[in-house]
């Protein structure tokens, strides 16, 4: 999402947490996300906290794997100070940029220092994004060698001209390859999508859901292209270059993904989500949208524990300075009252498919569930049973169905 | 002291014959207030070096506009042929609007300058003032302004001039309100052609009210033109109107800074103050007297002031509604012709029916509330007074298309009518009547002046005038054509309310009175705008306009499918949540016209014409 980051606290230079975030952890899953902040190119789409080699101001890649392994021994001093009981990651998630841009080695030593300092819970999932061009099969032997089991490959679109529009890179023949090595290093496969890209129709986009259902990955993400502010496709749409892409055919584009995804055996797990059953969906996404806890380590990265969410410093080179200096590289946080932690609940549980439970909104919310229902948003019987999970109609229009049931909450 | 007038008349004390009460009738533009201004400095009253552009309209929207709104009297001194003269400039407002109180200026005086630009010729305007001018007798001095400018056309505007009023062109005077060339002869000819005010100074006073201003530190300063008798100081003076009964606390002459005299004789012009707060205590019009020494008969000519224009006027944000109504309560004191009730508007909330002697009373007052108080205000469609019987015989005033009675029940609409006259370049004539008759004119008549100016006369309803009619004029004439209009009575007419429903709830600030014939257009134009304007919802929102029950236009806006935010991971849950408190706050400035929220810069927009299109995020 674009935009400043809201005003907040500043952020202790110790990171230590108020017991408030602690008291209760045991009962929260934990996991650990690491941001790998660098593209080789910057895609005119992403407005993520990524960095090519030419505006990292002195930062090194190379540095950048002990950088992290030394905030992952940061977080773990301040859980065990701040009162928090041990707890092993059972999700371990590496996002970007383009954690592949690292040699497998960096990777593996980045988890080694997790399980170091916190321990991989048995069966944990251990996930990296990768580009389809930025991996080959022995990085990928590697990786599930050093502990992954699963990799989510940013594929985008099976047609050149989508992808072109998007400036991505990768040959789109490339995709059954890397899907092949990564099955034989045993590894999960997610593949991501994203359509509303301008000039895409809707036979493009059909054309890249069959590609998609043609690998047999175990999990599918699908997102609408969102335009931020600032990036090169909002100016191109400005100056008229490119069409702004269009919320009806967004709206089919949706329906024809979760009809062709349903009818080849994917069920939606989330919003923008769909697995082959319910061991594959993406556990450590699930961590954000259940209010679990998790420490994210990288420049820019957002962390969670307990009502209390913090950020860290944008740029690779702030966040190493202020490792280096021993104090906390987050730069703002927030400790959520308890209104605030409801909002989030059910902003973010609305979104999944286990869903809110009827019984724990407050009254405002429960008044909202009849109109809803009529609306064709929420399903009538799983509604009866006690439990909200969106329609379809209702998944495209998830944020008024928040708003609805937030309205007396909020107010 | 003016160096042509080494011993000027003393108010109080002054003999009528020496006495000169004259006005300036002229166009917006045609450069009164810089001649007024010109003539200040050369008779002496003001020093040069306090001199600044225009000072005699005080108010900035005047300065601004180069209109007068208010009326003022100056009074000069001026030496001919040995003997010291007052001169009395009697300031008119210059717009139809406040066409009453340019006929109570008129009637102030013995004679008026009648200014035209040498570029440009005599407007609409002007003539309708010069009509009322001679029908009160005045001698006219013609004078054409602006002759320095290189586009001046004297000898053609002398002679347009001079068939107009008669006499030769060579009496039309030339003058540079700017540079000052030919006032001086102006101010002469104003001594030898204006004829000596005429009054008993031994009957009871008797005083016409031609202005009455508000001022915040000494409250209502009212401007009189003494007929018969005298005033003075303390006396107890009553208004012949009303009968209140005031004590003056000053009495004066402008010069142009107000100057206190011991009283004011036969035929002069001053100012009192009598401490009341209100202007409608002190009425343009009306006739004072004293209390000791009553007249029995007051002057004639006095009439209370009539809105012909009715607008709503409602804070954009909803909570400045005190302000509102506080704003309207000052203003008030200094408009005696504003009148306001509260309104309600399912579209815009809380605000205040007002009504207005014209458009730009309307502008004006709208502008004043923003200007001088800071209030962001909308104004609804203008609307005018119609009076409706029923079939039962019942008689409705209808000043809101809500008062509009529903059902079939309606015997006849009667609509008021104004006669206006267009004047403009010939060429324009096929033009100018093309719009007349679509706005419902019936021709009265056609005349050329001079050469190339025509003066086209029409009956119309005044209803068609408050729409857009100047704006239409203005753009199919190229600015040309001016427009001065009266009221001229009331016809019936087959007027019927269209209403804009939004999925079938009435949205009451976009219902209208119009004629059978232009309906489907105004349904088509509103409903198009509001198509544009109002979000999507997550329910398809049929918009429709209506006369009665019957559906005349439809527009629809369709159902909004897609509002979810696909990515929403561990970075983006502070934003989304961030945005969802924004999306709240937002609400509630959102009107709900049944299941529909509209955001109210929608409403705005629409009414005020400006069709931007809608953000289709929420």
């Amino acid at each position: 999402m674009a935009g400043p980051l809201p005003i907040a606290d500043p952020a202790p230079a110790d990171g230590l947490l108020p017991a408030s975030a602690t008291t209760d952890a045991a009962s929260r899953a934990f996991g650990v996300y690491l941001h790998v902040p660098f593209c080789r190119v910057r895609c005119g789409y992403c407005d993520f906290n990524t960095y090519t080699s030419g505006e990292l101001r002195g930062a090194r890649q190379e540095d950048f794997a002990d950088q992290a392994a030394a905030e992952v021994r940061f977080a773990r001093d301040v859980l065990e100070a701040s009162g928090a009981p041990d707890r092993a990651a059972s999700t371990v998630f590496f996002g970007g940029g383009t954690p592949t841009l690292l040699p497998a080695a960096d990777l593996v030593r980045m988890l080694g220092a997790v399980r170091d300092a916190f321990g991989i819970a048995e069966g944990a999932e251990v996930t990296t994004e990768a580009n389809p061009d930025s991996v080959d099969a022995d990085d990928l032997r590697r990786l599930a060698d050093g502990g992954f089991t699963r990799v989510s490959f940013g594929m985008q679109s099976a047609v050149p001209h989508v992808l072109a529009a998007l400036d991505r890179t990768h040959d789109p023949a490339r995709v059954p390859l890397v899907v092949g090595w990564a099955r034989e290093a045993g590894l999960d496969v997610s593949l991501d999508l994203i359509y509303g890209t301008p000039g895409e129709t809707l036979a493009d986009w059909r054309t890249s859901l069959a590609a998609v259902i043609a690998e047999r990955p175990d999990h599918v993400s699908a997102y609408a292209l969102i335009v931020e502010d600032g990036t090169k496709l909002a100016r191109q749409i400005r100056r008229g270059e490119l069409a702004t892409p269009d919320e009806d055919l967004e709206a089919d584009m949706y329906e024809l993904a979760d009809d062709l995804l349903g009818r080849a055996g994917y069920e939606w797990y989330e919003v923008s989500n769909w697995a082959t059953d319910a061991a594959h969906r993406s556990r450590h996404n699930l961590g954000y949208w259940r209010g679990d806890d998790w420490w994210g380590v990288g420049p820019g990265a957002h962390s969670h524990v307990g009502g209390v969410r913090w950020w860290n410093a944008k740029h690779p080179a702030a966040y190493a300075e202020r490792l280096a200096s021993g104090i906390s590289p987050a730069v703002g946080r927030e400790t959520l009252d308890h209104a605030t932690r409801e909002t989030e609940r059910v902003l973010l549980a609305t979104r999944i498919r286990e869903g809110v439970e009827v019984s724990s909104l407050h009254a405002g919310g429960r008044h909202a569930v009849a109109g809803l229902i009529a609306d064709g948003l929420v399903d009538a019987r799983t509604a009866l049973a006690g439990k909200l999970t969106l329609t379809r109609r209702g998944r495209l229009l998830a944020d008024a169905v928040v708003r609805r049931l937030l309205e007396t909450v909020i107010e | 002291m003016s160096p042509r007038a080494a011993h000027p008349p003393v108010p109080a004390a002054t003999d009528p014959a020496l006495i000169r009460n004259f006005c300036i009738i002229a166009h917006i533009d045609h450069g009164k207030s810089t001649l007024a201004d010109r003539m200040l400095q050369i008779t002496g009253v003001v020093a040069d070096r306090d001199m600044r552009a225009q000072y005699l309209d005080r108010m900035d929207i005047e300065r601004e506009r180069g209109i007068t709104i208010k009326s003022q009297a100056v009074r000069m001194p001026w030496e001919l042929g040995g003997t010291g003269y007052a001169l009395n400039m009697i300031d008119t407002p210059g717009h139809v609007d406040f066409s009453y109180e340019v006929s109570r200026s008129l009637a102030a005086c013995e004679g008026a300058i009648l200014l035209v630009d040498a570029a440009q010729g005599i407007e609409a305007q002007t003539l309708a003032n010069l009509y009322l001018a001679l029908e009160n007798d005045l001698e006219i001095i013609p004078v054409l302004n602006k002759i320095d400018l290189p586009a001046a056309e004297p000898e053609k505007y002398a002679r347009e001039l001079a068939d107009l009023i008669g006499g030769s062109p060579d009496d039309v005077l030339r003058v540079s309100g700017k540079t000052g060339m030919g006032v001086e002869d102006l101010l002469d000819r104003v001594v030898e052609r204006i004829p000596a005010p005429k009054g008993n100074a031994d009957a009871p006073a008797r005083a016409m009210i031609f202005d009455s201003v508000y001022d915040s530190y000494r409250g209502v300063v009212t401007y009189v033109r003494m007929v018969d008798g005298q005033l003075n100081p303390r006396e107890r003076i009553q208004m012949m109107s009303t009968k209140a009964t005031h004590e003056i606390l000053e009495i004066g002459v402008s010069s142009p800074e107000p100057t206190p005299t011991k009283g004011l004789g036969v035929g002069e012009v001053g100012y009192l103050i009598t401490g009341v707060k209100d202007v409608r205590q002190s009425k343009v019009g009306d006739t004072v007297t004293t209390l000791a020494k009553s007249a029995t008969e007051p002057l004639a000519g006095y009439t209370e002031p009539l809105p012909m224009v009715f607008s709503g006027l409602y804070p954009i944000d909803g909570s400045d509604y005190p302000e509102l109504r506080e704003a309207l309560d000052k203003l008030k004191l200094s408009d005696a012709a504003l009148v306001y009730e509260p309104e309600t508007s399912v579209a815009l909330g809380f605000g205040f029916r007002c009504g207005f002697l014209g458009l730009l009373h309307l502008e004006i007052v709208t502008e004043r509330l923003r200007r001088e108080f800071d209030l962001d205000i909308i104004a609804t469609a203008p609307s005018v007074v119609y009076e409706v019987t029923t079939e039962d015989k019942k008689s409705v005033t209808v000043t809101n298309p809500s008062e509009f009675p529903t059902g079939g029940k309606i015997a006849e609409v009667r609509e008021p009518i104004v006669k206006a006259a267009i004047l403009a370049p010939k060429d324009y004539v096929g033009t100018i009547m093309e719009l007349c008759q679509s706005r419902r004119g019936t021709l009265l008549g056609m005349e050329y002046l001079g050469e190339d100016r025509v003066e086209i006369r029409y009956n119309m309803p005044l209803g068609e005038i408050v729409f857009d009619f100047f704006d239409n004029l203005k753009s199919k004439t190229a600015g040309y054509a001016s427009l001065d209009y009266e009221p001229a009575g009331d016809q019936a007419a087959d007027l019927v309310k269209v209403d804009i429903l939004l999925q079938g709830e009435q949205v009451d600030a976009f219902s209208a009175i119009v004629h059978r014939d232009k309906a489907y257009a105004y349904g088509v134009l509103m409903t198009g705008r509001l198509r544009e304007l109002i979000p999507r919802q997550q329910f398809e929102v049929p918009i429709q306009a209506a006369i009665g029950a019957r559906i005349i236009a439809r527009e629809s806006i369709r159902a909004i499918r897609k509002d979810v935010l696909a990515k929403c991971y561990g970075g983006d849950i502070t934003r989304k949540r961030k945005l969802l408190e924004k999306q709240k706050e937002g609400k509630k400035r959102m009107k709900m016209v049944g299941r529909v929220e509209v955001p109210q810069e929608a409403f705005i927009a629409a009414l005020s014409g400006e069709t931007e299109k809608k953000d289709a995020k929420k």
